[in-house]
């Protein structure tokens, strides 16, 4: 119990805040402050959203008739290869973990920042010389057209920019590692008192699981394109079959890191619906330490299962066969996390909001990607997919369906407490409702293709198959349409939105203790410890308009089990 | 443009086989045969039907890898119209109304519903496992008395060389007669795929991979390369077509250059080694097109002009970094042919290219 | 609630010496602070360690697929130098060892004596290793595409090449640690005549750093002459036995095993494609495949006489493992005396006390990384028997 200055100072809005307690492009430029890096995170990877995103419009309307004329069979390739290497390396790779995941985690944890402020920053400016070092491939005028795999001997045959490209995705590699190790390090020693490690959120257990990846996966994705790079260079003969190399040696290495990192995407995707649907249902997330222990599940088994992507490379039957079998035992943990969502939904007081809807478009787009999976998991049924459109559908359900919309649905949630302002729910709404119809019309004509056979990085097909290509043509434009409607949202209300207080939405977690937008330190005084999904904790103060820990509140002006009013 | 519904486009055909025969020769007189497959579909517009998602079961092994792909299609529509019927449902019934928040009491925790949905799921799992790979032993071990055929995979090209010697661009099979394919890449990964046989398998520079196959059904079905290997990745398809006896087979292989006239020796030689790169429709591709190069000047890429004649023939086959023509460069990205094609074949070739330029000019 | 009108410090950066304290803002207490950077650097050494693994990988799985290969490249490297770098960076390990238990205890003094001695250690480890590199180089033995033996560069054509009787190759290495070396000498005079001593004593501990660089120059060529004259054989006679007794062991190889291992089949398609213009030259300049296979392991039977390189090639690739392997640790090494010399400045400065070592820890235990790296190094590379 406190009196009402306090209160006031606590939980109302703050003068004096991290957006504006220092000005100047330097002091963004050289912050240390995690928020301030995961606001330019979130910029940069909203940039290459954007371009990748373009990338993708125009081979979608490229695909638009089987013959078509418009680019070059040499620019559709480039297309792909530069839509895919930017989504993965630059976009899909750091976007919930080094965005998102640099805002919220420490004050989740009730700590000032992360571990190493300034290999936070390091990793930021890692990822935009990493990115230009990516788009350099175009800028020096060769391009790159290897596919996203780099794929030898290809990859070294091709006169393309490989070099610039391998390159970068070499330093994008060291910036997720600095991401990994800081937020290890961070949860590891800078939780609040007291705070075990079940009293952690949930989207801290599946950083901390997707860190684990980051950290133990990535070099040998670095060390692999340094060895590309010098095999391209000086012909070294480690991949190169010209000189005694083996091609299926990249691979391996190539996926040993690659699948993992199919999970460094999805895995935090998870944690945020996990917070999502908890808050949004006020409701207890049902089977708590079945969905922490599922994500370092996914992250320990994501390791032993890379080659499930070379079934058709010639590597032996045994190998084949127990990496199939591995395979399905992802599916357990992926299963169980459903499930006990939906269990949480289960008589819980329901909230669609633009958060919830997202989080609710996961759960339908993520259990198609998931359940299309066990076809392409399956050997007999892989043998045919394999490198269809029906794989490309399968991981875009995953990997957009998925990650996309659990992004778009933790910006949300998040945004009011980053900017101290309230977004436009019905335009929100609106924004997913175009995400997620225009994604399902891209993608699912694609399973049709691919099971009957339509293969992947084409620049022309078929006749047969130009409906569905039409389908998936318009189906991508509406869901560029929804996503740029949400960006519209999203910066009218960071910057003109109306005012809105510290815990609008009755979350629990730690963040929610600190003002909207927070304090440059996160928390003016320490955060009491809450358990971040006993909702009864916080309770409604009339004067303030918002949901403050009990702790805190006068108990005469208590109003329990009402919603804010949203101005 | 063709807005039909996708629904629609599945339908049967009545062309005979013959029909599609001729047809996919008319195609190859100008390069790699492209069939459409939609005409050998035997299409439905019943989602919920094998025929929907899959083109004809054209191998021993189709049928059982289609009975699992539709096994796992029905439990997985199951279990999502399980879980997004739940959630739809609890979304309509436990939504908040008036901005009052009030869950109702429940439990957050149950160790029996959670061993019981992980456990359930993965009896199924173990059973897709299973099934999987049954067949996929089927497809990865030869069957006795399997024919031998030499495939040779380039960019952009196939070439099928037969037990007896023949080679042709297309495959032939004999129908209800098992082939060993032993493969080999000359220079970047391709992947041997027939979507009608179900059987994909990656061709490796530097070592030999192998598919097997029976054919079950007579017909021509599509063959693409299916991994991704350079600029004309995607105009890397040819023909499969099954025969019903060995003899029909053979009248397809057979070439016997003598018999034959220049012009013919000339397409054929154009057909194996030039179509994954060289179109004769006039479309540039990963090289010039070739109908009406002949007698032409063309613009190289130092800005010189070259008249397209006996001795630039040659050359542009036996030493393709000599003449880049505009467009085409830096460096040419076409392999010497120096010691695969000798003197003859390219007066062969010449003879082809004048009489292209005489018909495609003619046509005009 | 005092804590609001703290915002304008809010750069840490300057917190660190200002206050005499080096705890950073957003931490609790040292002990969180040196908890944190010590998990944080084994982390670091986590990935460190999977960052070699895809070499070591690479090398397992070659070793696996043509040991005869690996037993017959190792006897191109000196053992002797090996050993003796082994020996030179186990030293800098203890050295390392006890600059940690210096400033654990606070002392700097010892502690920047220490350190200083390790970083000579890690130039002169560099030393041996370009006498190693340059030799090689002049016998041919490079990567995969440009190994040949045939190839001799053995007279030095510079003039301090000739001058001293050592290969240009070294001459072309001894050049930045020269110019890095006149560099601090003449930087540290000039400070010490501006006055600033502490930073001249810096400049002249980096400038006696380089020189281990030719310390270690120095004792490699002498050891290289001697270990040649003790086990009788001269790189000459190297050059010209090697490659019969190769030709002699591999032949048998090439004609039973190959075709399962399933890696030189492409020699015999080309051959079937009726290619018969292999030359057994540089690979450099061939681009085309089909024109010109460089795999020319079984190429070579064509022509008239035997021609070693060929079969040198496939050495090549051991060679290829070797660079990839000692370069990224001799990358790691200079990345390591970078580190030691910001700690030896903050040494000088006197920044170690018995509750801030943190720093000193967190190099140390990459420095004994690096050393570890090495010492698996040394037996798979040297070693194989």
């Amino acid at each position: 119990m406190v009196d009402a200055n306090t209160r006031q100072k606590l939980f109302g809005t703050p003068e004096t805040n991290f957006l504006n307690c220092s000005k100047g492009w330097k002091s963004w430029a050289f912050t240390l402050d995690h928020k301030r890096i995961g606001i330019m995170y979130l910029i940069g990877v909203t940039v290459a959203l954007f371009l990748a995103g373009i990338f993708a419009l125009v081979l979608r309307s490229h695909l638009f008739t089987f013959d078509s004329t418009m680019l070059s069979d040499d620019m559709y390739n480039q297309m792909f290869t530069l839509h895919g290497a930017v989504m993965v390396f630059s976009f899909i790779i750091p976007s919930i973990p080094a965005a998102l995941g640099n805002i919220v985690l420490p004050m989740m944890l009730g700590a000032k920042d992360v571990a190493f402020p300034r290999m936070n920053l390091a990793s930021f400016y890692l990822w935009i010389i990493g990115t230009g070092c990516l788009l350099g491939a175009i800028l020096s005028g060769k391009g790159l057209d290897t596919g996203w795999t780099f794929y030898t001997p290809y990859s070294i045959d091709t006169n393309t920019g490989v070099i610039y490209a391998t390159f970068g995705a070499f330093i994008l590699g060291f910036s997720s590692i600095f991401t990994g190790l800081n937020f290890l390090v961070t949860v590891n020693t800078m939780r609040a008192k007291d705070q075990g490690w079940f009293k952690l959120p949930l989207f801290v257990w599946s950083l901390y699981a997707t860190a684990i990846i980051q950290v133990l996966a990535t070099p040998v994705l670095g060390i692999t394109l340094l060895m590309l790079i010098a095999e391209k260079t000086l012909h070294i003969g480690i991949f190169d079959p010209k000189y005694g190399g083996d091609p299926v040696l990249f691979q391996h290495f190539f996926w040993f890191y690659s699948h993992p990192a199919v999970y460094i995407m999805i895995l935090p995707a998870m944690g945020v619906i996990s917070e999502l649907i908890s808050v949004y249902s006020q409701k207890r997330i049902f089977g708590y330490s079945f969905i922490a222990f599922s994500s370092v599940a996914i992250a320990l088994l994501g390791f032993l299962v890379w080659g499930h992507h070379m079934f058709t490379s010639g590597q032996s039957l045994v190998v084949t066969l127990i990496f199939s079998a591995i395979t399905f035992t992802v599916a357990i943990p992926s299963a169980v996390k459903v499930f006990n969502w939906l269990a949480t939904l289960y008589k819980g007081s329901i909230l669609l909001n633009t958060p919830m809807c997202y989080a609710l478009s996961f759960i339908f787009l993520f259990g198609i990607g998931g359940l299309t999976g066990l076809f392409l998991g399956a050997l007999s049924t892989d043998i045919h997919l394999h490198d269809t459109y029906f794989v490309v559908a399968h991981f875009h359900f995953v990997m957009v369906g998925g990650t996309l919309t659990a992004l778009l649905g933790g910006v949300f949630h998040w945004w009011p407490k980053i900017w101290g302002r309230m977004y436009n729910d019905f335009l929100g709404r609106v924004g997913c409702f175009l995400v997620f119809s225009g994604f399902n019309l891209t993608f699912f004509p694609q399973f049709v293709m691919g099971s009957r056979g339509m293969p992947r990085r084409y620049a022309s097909y078929d006749p047969e198959f130009q409906a569905f290509h039409q389908l998936s043509t318009v189906g991508a434009f509406v869901l560029g349409i929804g996503i740029l409607l949400s960006f519209v949202v999203l910066v009218y209300a960071a910057f003109r939105g109306p005012r809105c207080s510290s815990n609008p939405f009755r979350a629990a977690s730690l963040e929610w203790q600190s003002s909207s937008p927070p304090d440059f330190h996160n928390f003016i005084q320490t955060p009491v410890l809450t358990d971040p999904y006993d909702f009864e904790s916080q309770v409604y103060d009339e004067e303030l308009d918002t949901y403050i820990p009990r702790e805190f509140a006068n108990p005469d002006k208590v109003a329990p089990r009402k919603e804010p009013v949203h101005h | 443009m063709n807005w039909q519904l996708p629904l629609m486009l599945a339908q049967t055909n009545d062309s005979t086989l013959e029909e599609l025969r001729k047809r996919t020769e008319a195609i190859s007189m100008q390069g790699t045969a492209v069939p459409d497959s939609s005409l050998v579909r035997e299409g439905t517009s019943n989602p919920f039907a094998t025929e929907y998602w899959f083109p004809t079961q054209a191998s021993s092994f189709a049928g059982e890898i289609d009975f699992l792909y539709m096994a796992i299609f029905w439990i997985s529509l199951i279990f999502f119209v399980a879980i997004v019927g739940s959630m739809v449902y609890f979304c309509v019934k436990y939504r908040r109304k008036d901005g009052v928040i009030a869950p109702e009491p429940s439990s957050s925790h149950n160790t029996a519903i959670e061993i019981l949905w992980s456990v359930l799921p993965s009896i199924i799992l173990v059973w897709i496992f299973y099934v999987g790979a049954e067949t996929w032993f089927e497809m990865r071990i030869p069957k006795e008395n399997s024919e031998e055929i030499q495939v040779t995979a380039k960019q952009f090209g196939w070439l099928f060389t037969y037990e007896d010697g023949d080679q042709t661009n297309e495959l032939h099979l004999v129908r209800d007669k098992p082939v060993r394919l032993i493969m080999q890449s000359e220079d970047v990964l391709h992947s041997f795929f027939v979507a009608a046989f179900r059987q994909k398998m990656d061709i490796v520079p530097g070592r030999y991979t192998y598919a097997y196959l029976e054919p079950i059904k007579d017909g021509v079905y599509r063959l693409s390369c299916n991994e991704y290997c350079g600029t004309g990745h995607s105009k890397m398809k040819t023909a499969c077509i099954v025969h019903v006896s060995e003899e029909d087979r053979k009248n397809n292989t057979k070439w016997i250059e003598a018999e034959k006239t220049p012009f013919e020796n000339g397409q054929r030689i154009y057909q194996i080694h030039c179509s994954g790169c060289h179109k004769v429709d006039g479309k540039a591709a990963t090289g010039p097109a070739l109908n009406l190069i002949w007698g032409k000047n063309e613009t190289m890429i130092d800005g010189t002009s070259e008249l397209v004649d006996e001795a630039y023939v040659l050359d542009s086959i036996w030493y393709p970094e000599k003449h880049i023509v505009e467009g085409y460069g830096p460096v040419s990205k076409m392999n010497s042919f120096k010691g695969i094609l000798d003197q003859k074949d390219v007066d062969y070739v010449i003879a082809y290219l004048k009489e292209l330029k005489k018909s495609t000019g003619d046509a005009k | 609630m005092a804590v609001a009108d703290s915002h304008d410090t809010h750069d840490d950066h300057h917190d660190l010496y200002d206050h005499g304290e080096f705890i950073a803002h957003h931490f609790d207490s040292a002990e969180q602070q040196f908890d944190s950077g010590k998990l944080g650097i084994w982390l670091f050494l986590v990935t460190e360690i999977l960052f070699f693994s895809g070499l070591f990988v690479a090398y397992t799985l070659y070793r696996t697929n043509h040991p005869e290969v690996f037993e017959q490249a190792h006897v191109f490297l000196n053992k002797y130098l090996g050993g003796l770098n082994t020996i030179v960076l186990l030293f800098s390990s203890l050295t390392m060892a006890l600059g940690v238990r210096s400033a654990q205890l606070g002392r700097n003094k010892n502690c920047s004596v220490y350190i200083l001695i390790t970083m000579v250690c890690a130039t002169m480890f560099l030393g041996v290793k370009a006498v190693e590199y340059s030799h090689k180089w002049d016998m041919g033995i490079l990567v995969r595409s440009s190994f040949d033996l045939t190839y001799t560069h053995p007279t030095p054509t510079t003039e301090i090449g000739k001058s001293l009787h050592i290969s240009d190759y070294l001459v072309y290495l001894c050049i930045v640690p020269a110019l890095l070396f006149a560099g601090f000498v003449v930087a540290s005079a000039i400070s010490k005549l501006i006055n600033k001593n502490m930073l001249a004593k810096f400049l002249m501990a980096m400038a006696i750093t380089v020189s281990g660089y030719f310390l270690g120059v120095c004792i490699g060529i002498i050891f290289m002459s001697a270990t040649d004259a003790e086990t009788g054989s001269s790189h000459a006679s190297v050059i010209a036995e090697q490659p019969l007794m190769l030709l002699a062991s591999t032949q048998d190889d090439h004609s039973d095993g190959d075709h399962d291992e399933a890696d030189h089949d492409k020699a015999d398609h080309d051959k079937a494609a009726g290619d018969p213009s292999h030359d057994g030259e540089h690979s450099d300049n061939e681009e085309h495949f089909g024109a010109h296979p460089a795999d020319g392991g079984e190429a070579s039977f064509d022509d008239h006489h035997p021609d070693p390189s060929t079969l040198d090639r496939d050495i090549g690739i051991f060679f290829s493992i070797y660079y990839c392997m000692t370069g990224l640790h001799a990358i790691h090494i200079i990345g390591g005396i970078i580190a030691l010399g910001w700690l030896y400045w903050r040494s000088l400065l006197g920044h170690w006390r018995t509750d801030y070592f943190g720093p000193v820890d967190y190099v140390g235990l990459y420095w004994h990384l690096v050393d570890l790296i090495w010492i698996y190094l040394f037996p798979l590379l040297y070693l194989i028997d």
